[in-house]
């Protein structure tokens, strides 16, 4: 093995245990605040599919977390079992997704953002006008947690296990769709459709399929988000949430594994870092969106791997043509 | 080829990632909120400091402030320095949620805010289970009708403003029929939901619900739908510019029937944007800067030279929230939040005895609050009391 | 009818300011493929330049001038240089979320700085209501309209009249022929920023008297522009003004008479079918994709 793979690998055991190990250190607050992390990365793992791999810009998956959000705790309330619940919030959304799929095989880029703007407004009025479903714009109030395998949820350090054990395993089926065909047609598609289709990839099939995992990922984070905070009300999935994500997927480094789990930690942890500054810290977070975007396009995680390549020489490639860091190693300032 | 190779890229990008990960998760247990001095009290305040409820947060916020300068300048509450944090809930749910957990690690004495009722129905479970006293700034009826023992109001609540305002319709303008225009947020549908529960008690007909959004600026539907509508008087319940805007287009499409308002529309801000459209409003006044009562309007003089801008109903909820904090402590004469929640229930705090609660106030088993209010109109520009309307209480 | 009247006319006031902005955003796709996400944020500050102005002692008039000034060189020559120009060539996405970022900043800057209230502006106009064949205008949305009708001819005359609108719009429909034509391509793409910020400056001093200086009136103005500039068709300029219009006239209709509840969902629609049916816009030419 190379340096900096023995190097990463004792850094991921690490991860690993220090989040393990966070809520012995941690007060109730950082558990909470953990347990958000995780379900967010959740969200933004999804759209870094959809968006970062297969290449297709949404706007939409805040408005997919609403809706596994507000299907979880419409039925729970109505007193089905939390884990149907979980699972339906995602074959929902994936289907859903699936339909928004539709006019991404018609339109792309910039087209398609504003076709899923369209639809978070859209899903935004639904919430809040059909008072007799989702009890409008107060919201629903006082969601149970769940009880998962005979273990109550109840509290903060419980939940947090229960959503870090979903996050592992998101991230396993992420890693495993990557690397599976419909990973690589993902890939191709993003970085050349024609190509794509003309070595057999259907472009149709895998362009839904991209946008209908994505999103179920979003229902699923939805899905855990409604237990953790015990309320939702339509305002919190407005299109600002929508660009919170896409923010996070970007500012964490889109097409990168590990970008949305930095993207989300610096999203919700930065308030926190900045808290000397006293209001000042969305401003501050902007401006360094901004200059991050100016020096580094590709995001935290593609910056660490044009510092990584400058400090440990790539492994030797095989064919020249081929960088070995994917996108990520394309000639960049 | 292409995709081992990628796939090679993927796996050291993802260790390397987790490199950074663990450096970002060492930092973590730096999420306390820092040592405080142990001698002074921390009352921390939640508030929508960034988003939808920016305007109303910093209100409420910069009301705080003037308090706790005055009440640190004077040497605190028995003795005390009051330590008062303000933390933004960026006016999500889950945010609020998020800071009031942190603050309960910390052992508050009170905490103050938020004004979003969705953010105080989130919040005030927590203070409960903490058994740590919210003052908070939202107005829906939801919030006191919970049986919470540890929430308490800095303003009337929305199903104790719209009976009065009901009453006035029925009694003072008789009218027979009248339409509701109101703004699509908690704030709006909560207050229009009351009133329409009244209006039906009271057998006055509802002729047209109006739905607006927040930062309208084109009322001509609206109004074009309330012409058609031909009611004796429109109740208009959204936030001061919006008001003014639509008070303008009513004028220039010549709308009839009497203009009703809650506090808001007959605001010196409302009837500044408005000019004369604002004459003849006629309506409720709650708490409100311009109200013919000398400590609010010395009050809204000091805010004024202190932050340079006029503040809203909602400075004045968050400066009296401290001296109702003040006036509570001094009475159990110590630091006790249980103490305190018990007291605060059936309390009456005066002027006289408490010059900074601005205007004498009675809090009931449920937390809601009972003062005098008024009725008024707009004439000439002005905003002119006509009558003065006693705590039911008395 | 005199009600449907009044609504056209509202409708029209509306869509004028709509227009004004998406003409300038469709200028920018157009010249450099920038999507300007902050381009709400381009209006709301520049009526805060002028505020500062007249707060240091200006008069009006002065003010505005100063106001315009300032936002061509800030909102115009700094943004193409500091924040366009080194991200272009990673993409559409970088830029995306970097003016996502830009308009969060100016929001805050705003807020923080300025303050959370709204500011009264003065008006061109007094404060008047004119009725023509019983329709009441005031006089406020007359001069917004009559502004933005010449503003939008006169654009539409320099680019296809004069030489140097006519380099612009060979920059814009093919950089590299242009370059090879002997364009000074550069040039003209930074001419296009410029005006962008010169309309969004104009826009705002016309729109502030009404809708008031305040941080959050670009949430509402940006997103209107994206769908005006869509619906009437990205690449043209007659098509935003087009888009806009009929942006402000179908959503004083629909809240008259389909749902107030759902009067932001209609003008929506609109754009997704415009989109999945005529994506070029209205009065926009079909664009070769370059795959």
């Amino acid at each position: 093995m190379s340096t900096p793979r023995i190097l990463a690998w004792v850094a991921a055991a690490i991860a690993v245990a220090a989040l393990l190990y966070a809520p012995m250190v941690l007060r109730s607050y950082g558990v909470y605040l953990l347990a958000l992390w995780a379900v967010t990365t959740i969200a933004a793992l999804g759209l870094n599919l959809t968006l970062g791999y297969a290449g297709q810009i949404s706007l939409a998956q805040g408005a997919f977390v609403g809706l596994g959000a507000y299907f979880t705790a419409l039925t729970t309330n109505a007193g089905l079992p939390y884990p149907l619940a979980f699972l339906g919030a995602g074959a929902l959304t994936f289907a859903v997704g699936w339909c928004l799929g539709y006019p991404a095989l018609r339109v792309q880029h910039h087209f398609l953002a504003f076709v899923t703007l369209a639809f978070t407004t859209l899903v935004f009025l639904l919430l809040r006008n059909e008072q007799w479903l989702t009890n409008g714009i107060y919201g629903i109030n006082d969601i149970r947690r769940p009880t998962i395998l005979g273990v109550a949820t109840g509290r903060n350090v419980s939940f947090y296990y229960f959503a870090l054990v979903m996050l592992a395993l998101f991230t396993f089926v992420q890693w495993w769709i990557l690397r599976s065909p419909w990973g690589r047609a993902f890939v191709a598609l993003r970085e050349n459709p024609l190509r794509a289709a003309s070595l057999g990839v259907d472009v149709r099939r895998y362009t839904l399929m991209a946008f209908a995992i994505g999103s179920s990922f979003g229902g699923f984070a939805g899905a855990l988000y409604a237990p953790l905070v015990q309320f939702i009300e339509p305002n919190s999935f407005q299109l600002t949430y929508s660009l919170k994500l896409l923010l996070m997927v970007l500012v964490g480094g889109a097409g990168h594994f590990m970008g949305p789990f930095f993207g989300a930690m610096i999203d919700l942890l930065l308030p926190e870092w900045l808290r000397f500054t006293q209001g000042y810290y969305l401003l501050i977070y902007a401006a360094m969106v901004v200059v991050l975007m100016i020096f580094c396009p590709k995001g935290i995680v593609g910056g660490f791997v044009i510092l990584r390549d400058r400090l440990f020489k790539p492994a030797p490639v095989r064919r020249p043509d081929q960088p070995a860091g994917g996108t990520a190693a394309k000639p960049s300032a | 080829m292409m995709h081992t190779l990628r796939l090679r890229a993927l796996s050291r990008r993802t260790a390397l990632g987790a490199l950074v990960a663990a450096a970002g998760l060492l930092a973590l247990p730096g999420l306390s909120t820092g040592a405080r001095a142990a001698d002074d009290v921390f009352i921390p305040n939640i508030v929508e400091l960034s988003g939808a409820g920016a305007v109303s947060g910093t209100n409420w916020r910069d009301g705080i402030i003037l308090a706790v300068e005055e009440l640190n300048a004077k040497g605190g509450i028995l003795g005390k320095k009051l330590n008062v944090p303000h933390l933004d809930t960026q006016s999500d749910a889950s945010i609020a949620r998020a800071q009031v957990q942190k603050v309960m690690d910390d052992k508050p004495y009170v905490i103050l805010g938020p004004v979003f009722s969705g953010s105080v129905l989130v919040t005030m479970t927590q203070a409960q289970q903490n058994e740590i006293p919210e003052i908070v700034g939202g107005e829906a009826a939801a919030i006191t009708q919970k049986g919470n023992p540890f929430v308490f109001r800095t303003s009337f609540g929305q199903q104790a403003s719209m009976p009065k305002i009901a009453n006035y319709i029925r009694d003072g303008l008789k009218a027979k029929s009248v339409a509701v225009l109101w703004v699509n947020n908690d704030f709006g549908k909560g207050g229009r939901d009351n009133f329409m529960k009244e209006m039906q008690a009271r057998d006055i007909k509802v002729v047209a619900d109006v739905s607006t959004e927040s930062g309208q600026v084109d009322f001509a539907a609206d109004v074009v739908k309330l012409k058609n509508a031909n009611a004796d008087a429109v109740f208009v319940y959204t936030n001061e510019e919006e008001s003014a805007r639509f008070l303008k287009e009513a004028r220039k499409q010549s709308l009839k029937g009497a203009m009703i308002g809650e506090t808001t529309l007959l605001s010196q801000k409302v009837i500044e944007l408005a000019g004369d459209a604002a004459n003849g409003v006629k309506g409720h006044v709650g708490l409100s800067a311009d109200a013919p009562v000398a400590s609010l309007n010395e009050f809204g003089q000091k805010f004024k030279k202190r932050f340079n801008y006029a503040n809203d109903h909602n400075a004045i909820k968050g400066y009296t929230a401290i001296y109702m904090i003040k006036a509570v402590t001094e009475k159990i004469g110590k630091f006790d939040s249980q103490a305190f929640a018990k007291a605060l229930h059936g309390m009456t705090i005066t002027p006289d005895k408490e010059p900074g609660i601005l205007m004498e106030a009675t809090w009931d088993q449920n937390g809601d609050i009972d003062r005098a209010s008024f009725l008024g109109e707009v004439v000439n520009g002005q905003q002119k009391i006509v009558e003065v309307l006693p705590k039911i209480g008395k | 009818m005199s009600s449907v009247l009044q609504l056209l006319a509202s409708g029209l006031a509306t869509g004028a300011i709509y227009a004004l902005i998406a003409v300038g955003f469709s200028l920018l796709w157009q010249t450099s493929q920038t999507i300007n996400f902050a381009q709400g944020e381009f209006v709301m500050v520049p009526a805060f330049f002028v505020l500062v102005a007249m707060n240091l002692g200006l008069p009006f008039p002065v003010a505005a001038l100063v106001g315009i000034v300032v936002a061509a060189l800030v909102l115009g020559v700094l943004f193409k240089h500091v924040i366009v120009d080194p991200m272009l060539r990673h993409g559409v996405l970088p830029l995306v979320v970097a003016t996502i970022a830009l308009s969060l900043f100016m929001r805050e800057a705003v807020k923080d700085f300025y303050s959370a209230q709204a500011q009264p502006f003065p008006s061109l106009v007094a404060d008047r209501d004119i009725t023509i064949f019983g329709t009441v205008f005031s006089a406020q949305s007359l001069t917004v309209i009559a502004v933005a009708v010449v503003v939008v001819a006169a654009l539409h005359g320099f680019l296809s009249h004069t030489r140097l609108g006519r380099m612009m719009q060979a920059t814009a429909q093919n950089p590299s022929v242009a370059r090879i034509l002997g364009i000074p391509v550069e040039r003209m793409i930074l001419y296009t920023f410029l005006i962008n910020a010169v309309l969004c400056a104009v826009a705002s001093i016309l729109i502030s008297p009404i809708y008031l200086a305040k941080f959050t009136n670009g949430e509402t103005l940006g997103l209107a522009a994206f769908v005006a500039a869509v619906i009437g068709g990205f690449n043209q300029a007659r098509g935003a003004m087009l888009g806009g219009v009929l942006l402000g006239v179908l959503d004083n209709l629909c809240a008259a008479y389909v749902s107030a509840q759902y009067r932001a969902a209609v003008p929506l629609l609109l754009l997704v079918v415009i989109i999945l049916f005529r994506p070029q816009g209205i009065l926009g030419r079909a664009e070769e994709r370059t795959v």
